[in-house]
C-alpha cells in the first residue's frame, strides 16, 4: 500500500489535525475563564460599571470560544477507540482512568456551571453567579491536568507493568501517573502558556479598540490585565519550559537532540540558532551556534556532554532491536524554534507594552492622561513615542494575539512528532497502535469529513468573534444592575422576559 | 459481585443517565420541526434545554471514558467496529453544540434558520443511530478471535437494529414532548401534550415489538421484569399525559427510558459484545475488563464524584424551574 495513504499515516494526520485544532480553543478557554472570572470579581467588589461591561464583553468571546472547545473535545474522547483500537486495548488499563476522571470530575463541572453562568444572570444572586464562573475556571484547569497526566504517561510511562498473558500494560501506581515529574512539568508549562495565550488575546483586542479610541475605559482595564497576564505567564512559561526541557533531556534524549539537530554528542554542546542538514547522512551542512548553551539547558552546566541523534539511535537499537528510532528532524528542529520564537515574541511585546503604558506615578505630569483617554506610550522618562511608532506598537500588539496560538500548536507538534516512532515511549510503537480492522477508506472518510467540517466551523467562529470584537462591550440594562436576590429569580412579574435567552 | 460486574452496572447507569437526559433534549430538537409552528415557538423549545444540554451530553463522554478505563477491549472493539455510524454521531454532536451556542449570536433570519435546521437533523440522526448501535451490541456482531469487528457496514443495518433505532427515535421524541409540556406555558404546552399522545402510541407499538424480540432472543428473568416495567411505565406515562399530570408523565417517560436501557444491559450480561461467529470470541465482563487495581481506583472516584454530579446537576434544573413561554424570550435575540 502506498505509504502516504497507509491507515497509520492517515490516522496520524487525523489525530494531528483534530488535536491541534482542538488545542487552539483549549488555552483560550482556560485563561479566558479565569480572566473573565477576575473581571466579574472586580465588578462584584467595586461595583464599577466598566468591570461589568468588560466581564460581559470578554465573557461573550469566551463563550464563542468554549463552544468550539467543547464540541471538538468530543472527538478527542472517541478517536482513540476509532483509529487507535490497538493502542486502546494495550494501554486502556492506565490511559482510560485519567480520561474517565476528566469526564466525571472536570467536564461535568465545566458544562453544568457554564449553563448556570450563561443563563443565570437573572436567576442567581450576584455572588452565587460569580461562583459559577470560578467553578467553570476550576473545571477547565482540572480537565487540563488529567489529560496532561495521561499524555505524560505516553511521554514517560511510569507506575505500570506489562501483563504478557493479556498482552497489555497494567496500572500498578496511579499516584505515580498523576504526580510524576513529567506530568507536573507539562501541566505547569501548558497552563502558563494558556495564560500567555489569553493575555495576548486580551492585549490584541484591547489594542485594536484603543488605537481607534473606542471603549476606552473598559479597554484600558483589559489592556492592563492582559499585559500583566502576558508578562507573568510569559516568564513562567519560559521557566517551566526550561524545567520541562531538562526533564525531557533525561527521559527522551532523542527528542531534544532532534530539537537541536545535534547529530553527534558533544561536550560542551552548542545551542543551534539555525541549521540545515542532510537527514540521510546524519549531519548538518550549515549551522549557526552558540557554544555551550545547550549543555546548560540540558544539565545546568555549560561544559557537560549532551548525546546526539546518532548516539541515541544506536543506544535505542541496542535496547529495542534494529530499526530507525529517529523522529522527523526538521519538524522537531523548526517546531521547537517556532514554539519558543512566537511564544517569547508575544512576551517581549507584552513586557514592552507594560513599560510603555506604565501608570502615572512613573510619568512626568505632562505625559499623564485622564481616565477616558488612551494612554500615551512613553519610552523614556520625558519622551513619548512618536506618532508612527505608536501606531506600529498598537499594530504589533494586535498581531501578538496570534503568536501564542502558533507557539502552542508548534509546541504540541514538536512534542508529539518528537516522540516518534513511539506512541508510548519505549513501550509501544505508533505503527502497532492503529486499528487493525478499520479500512483505509474509513480513515480517509473521517479525515476528510473532520477537516472539511473544522474548516467551515473555523470560518464561522472567526467571523462571529470578529463581529463581537468589533461591537465592543455592550450597554448595560436595568436588569444587569439589579441582580436577583433569590435563587431561581425574583418573581415580581411572571411574564417578565428572561435577561438572556437563545 | 466482583468489581468488573460493578462496573458493568455503572456503565449501564451512565448510559441510562445519558439517554434519560440527552433523550429529552434530542426529542426537543426533533420537536422544533414536529411541534413548533413558528420561529418564536422554536426559540421557546430551544430555550427549555439551553442551560442544560451541555451537561446532559457529558454523560456520554463519561460513559465513553468509563468504558475505556473499565473495559478497554469493549471500547476498542465498539468504536473501531462501528466506525462510520459513530463518525456520523460525532459529526452531529459537533454541529448540534455549535448550533445551540451560535444560533442566537446573529440576528439575520437566514443564519438562525440554518442553525435551526441543523438542530433538527443533528438531534434526529443520533437519536436514531444510538438505537441502531445498541441494537447491534445486544444482538451481537461478527467478532473474530482477536475480538476485532469482522463484519461490514451493511451488517449493522439489520432489521432488529433498525427497529432499535426507530424505538430510540420515537421514545426520545415522546420523552421530549412530555418534557416540553412540563417546561412551557401557553398554547405550545397544550399542543405538546397532544403530540406526546400520538408519539407515545407509536413508541408503545415499536418498543413493545423490539423489547419482546429482545426478550425472546436474549432475555432472562431479570430482563423480563425490566421489560414489564418499561411497558407499564410507558402506558402510565400516556395516562398521566392524558390527565395533564405533566410531572408524573415526565417521570414515567424517564422510567421507560431507564427500564429499556436496563433491559438491554440485563440481556447482555455477562457479555458486553457477543460475537455471532463463535461464542468463545465474545467480549465479556471478564475478558474485556481492566485490572482489579484500576477498577478499584475508578470505583472510589465514581463513588465520590457521582453523587456530587447528581446534586449539582439537579440543582441546575431547580434554578431553571420556571416554565417558559413566548413572552419570556429576550427581545434582542442577538445577545
Amino acid at each position: 500500500m502506498d505509504l502516504a495513504l497507509a491507515p497509520e499515516t492517515l490516522a496520524r494526520w487525523q489525530f494531528g489535525i483534530t488535536t491541534v485544532y482542538h488545542f487552539l480553543f483549549v488555552p483560550l478557554t482556560i485563561s479566558l475563564a479565569a480572566l473573565t472570572a477576575g473581571l466579574q470579581t472586580a465588578w462584584v467588589r467595586t461595583e464599577k460599571e466598566k468591570y461589568l461591561r468588560a466581564t460581559k464583553f470578554w465573557g461573550k468571546l469566551f463563550l464563542i470560544n468554549i463552544a468550539m472547545g467543547v464540541v471538538t473535545g468530543i472527538v478527542q474522547e472517541f478517536q482513540f477507540g476509532m483509529n487507535w483500537s490497538a493502542y486502546s486495548r494495550f494501554v486502556g488499563d492506565i490511559f482510560g482512568a485519567p480520561l474517565a476522571f476528566e469526564a466525571l470530575i472536570a467536564f461535568f463541572f465545566e458544562s453544568t456551571f457554564i449553563g448556570l453562568w450563561i443563563f443565570g444572570w437573572d436567576k442567581l444572586p450576584q455572588r452565587i453567579h460569580l461562583a459559577c464562573i470560578w467553578m467553570v475556571s476550576l473545571g477547565t484547569i482540572l480537565s487540563a491536568y488529567f489529560i496532561l497526566a495521561a499524555n505524560s504517561w505516553m511521554q514517560h510511562p511510569v507506575g505500570y507493568r506489562i501483563d504478557k498473558a493479556r498482552g497489555r500494560a497494567e496500572l500498578t501506581d496511579f499516584w505515580a501517573v498523576l504526580t510524576q515529574n513529567t506530568a507536573l512539568a507539562q501541566a505547569f508549562h501548558t497552563l502558563t502558556a494558556a495564560f500567555l495565550t489569553g493575555g495576548a488575546f486580551m492585549v490584541g483586542i484591547a489594542a485594536y479598540h484603543l488605537s481607534r479610541r473606542r471603549h476606552i475605559r473598559e479597554m484600558k482595564t483589559s489592556l492592563r490585565l492582559g499585559l500583566v497576564t502576558v508578562v507573568i505567564a510569559g516568564l513562567l512559561t519560559a521557566v517551566s519550559g526550561d524545567t520541562l526541557g531538562k526533564v525531557m533531556f533525561k527521559q527522551q534524549p532523542m527528542k531534544m537532540a532532534a530539537a537541536e539537530a545535534l547529530w553527534d554528542g558533544q561536550q560542551p554542546a552548542p545551542f543551534s540558532i539555525f541549521a540545515y542538514g542532510d537527514v540521510r547522512k546524519g549531519h548538518n551542512t550549515v549551522a549557526v551556534e552558540i557554544p555551550g548553551l545547550l549543555s546548560f539547558l540540558a544539565n545546568d552546566d555549560f561544559s557537560s556532554r549532551v548525546p546526539g541523534i546518532n548516539d541515541v539511535n544506536k543506544a535505542e537499537q541496542q535496547r529495542f532491536g534494529p530499526g530507525d528510532y529517529r523522529p522527523n528532524i526538521p519538524v522537531a528542529f523548526w517546531g521547537f524554534r517556532w514554539m519558543i520564537g512566537f511564544g517569547m515574541s508575544s512576551f517581549a511585546l507584552g513586557a514592552a507594552g507594560l513599560w510603555l503604558t506604565r501608570r502615572k506615578f512613573l510619568l512626568p505630569e505632562h505625559l499623564r492622561v485622564g481616565e477616558d483617554e488612551v494612554p500615551r506610550l512613553v519610552l523614556f522618562r520625558r519622551k513619548a513615542l512618536g506618532e508612527n511608532l505608536t501606531r506600529w506598537y498598537w499594530r504589533l500588539a494586535v498581531w501578538t494575539l496570534a503568536f501564542p496560538l502558533i507557539a502552542n500548536s508548534w509546541g504540541w507538534i514538536f512534542t508529539e512528532t518528537g516522540r516518534q516512532p513511539w506512541v508510548v515511549y519505549g513501550v509501544l510503537r505508533t505503527r502497532d497502535a492503529v486499528s487493525p480492522t478499520v479500512s483505509q477508506t474509513e480513515v480517509l472518510t473521517s479525515l476528510l469529513v473532520f477537516t472539511a467540517l473544522y474548516a467551515v466551523l473555523a470560518v464561522v467562529e472567526v467571523r462571529l468573534l470578529l463581529k463581537y470584537v468589533k461591537a465592543g462591550p455592550p450597554e448595560l440594562t436595568e436588569a444587569d444592575l439589579a441582580p436577583p436576590t433569590r435563587i431561581g429569580g425574583d418573581s415580581a412579574d411572571a411574564d417578565k422576559p428572561m435577561a438572556f435567552s437563545y | 459481585m466482583q468489581l468488573h460486574d460493578v462496573w458493568f452496572v455503572l456503565i449501564a447507569v451512565l448510559w441510562t443517565g445519558y439517554f434519560f437526559l440527552e433523550g429529552f433534549d434530542f426529542g426537543v430538537g426533533v420537536l422544533t420541526r414536529l411541534l413548533a409552528r413558528n420561529r418564536p415557538e422554536r426559540r421557546v423549545l430551544i430555550n427549555t434545554i439551553g442551560p442544560v444540554w451541555d451537561g446532559n451530553e457529558v454523560w456520554l463522554l463519561t460513559a465513553g471514558g468509563a468504558t475505556f478505563a473499565a473495559f478497554p477491549d469493549w471500547y476498542a472493539t465498539l468504536f473501531s467496529g462501528f466506525y462510520l455510524p459513530l463518525l456520523a454521531v460525532l459529526v452531529c454532536l459537533i454541529v448540534r453544540g455549535v448550533a445551540f451556542e451560535y444560533r442566537a449570536k446573529r440576528p439575520e433570519e437566514r443564519w438562525q434558520r440554518t442553525w435551526e435546521t441543523a438542530i433538527f437533523w443533528t438531534s434526529l440522526i443520533p437519536a436514531f443511530l444510538w438505537g441502531v448501535i445498541f441494537g447491534n451490541i445486544v444482538r451481537g456482531v461478527p467478532l473474530d478471535r482477536h475480538f476485532e469487528y469482522a463484519g461490514t457496514l451493511g451488517d449493522l443495518f439489520n432489521p432488529y437494529a433498525l427497529l432499535g433505532g426507530l424505538v430510540t427515535l420515537t421514545l426520545f421524541t415522546f420523552h421530549g414532548a412530555v418534557f416540553t409540556a412540563l417546561k412551557t406555558v401557553g398554547d405550545i404546552r397544550r399542543r405538546a401534550r397532544g403530540t406526546a399522545r400520538w408519539l407515545g402510541l407509536v413508541t408503545a407499538v415499536s418498543a413493545a415489538v423490539f423489547l419482546v424480540w429482545t426478550q425472546a432472543d436474549k432475555g432472562d428473568g431479570g430482563s423480563l421484569v425490566a421489560l414489564v416495567v418499561a411497558v407499564a411505565a410507558l402506558v402510565m406515562a400516556l395516562v398521566a399525559n392524558q390527565l395533564g399530570r405533566e410531572g408524573w408523565a415526565f417521570a414515567l417517560s424517564g422510567l421507560t427510558v431507564a427500564a429499556s436501557v436496563a433491559m438491554l444491559f440485563l440481556s447482555l450480561f455477562p457479555e458486553v459484545m457477543p460475537s455471532t461467529l463463535d461464542p468463545a470470541w465474545s467480549l465479556t465482563v471478564t475478558n474485556a475488563s481492566s485490572s482489579p487495581y484500576t477498577l478499584r481506583i475508578m470505583t472510589w472516584c465514581a463513588a465520590i464524584a457521582t453523587p456530587l454530579v447528581l446534586l449539582y446537576q439537579s440543582w441546575t434544573y431547580w434554578v431553571f424551574r420556571k416554565r417558559i413561554g413566548i413572552q419570556h424570550l429576550a427581545v434582542d435575540a442577538a445577545h
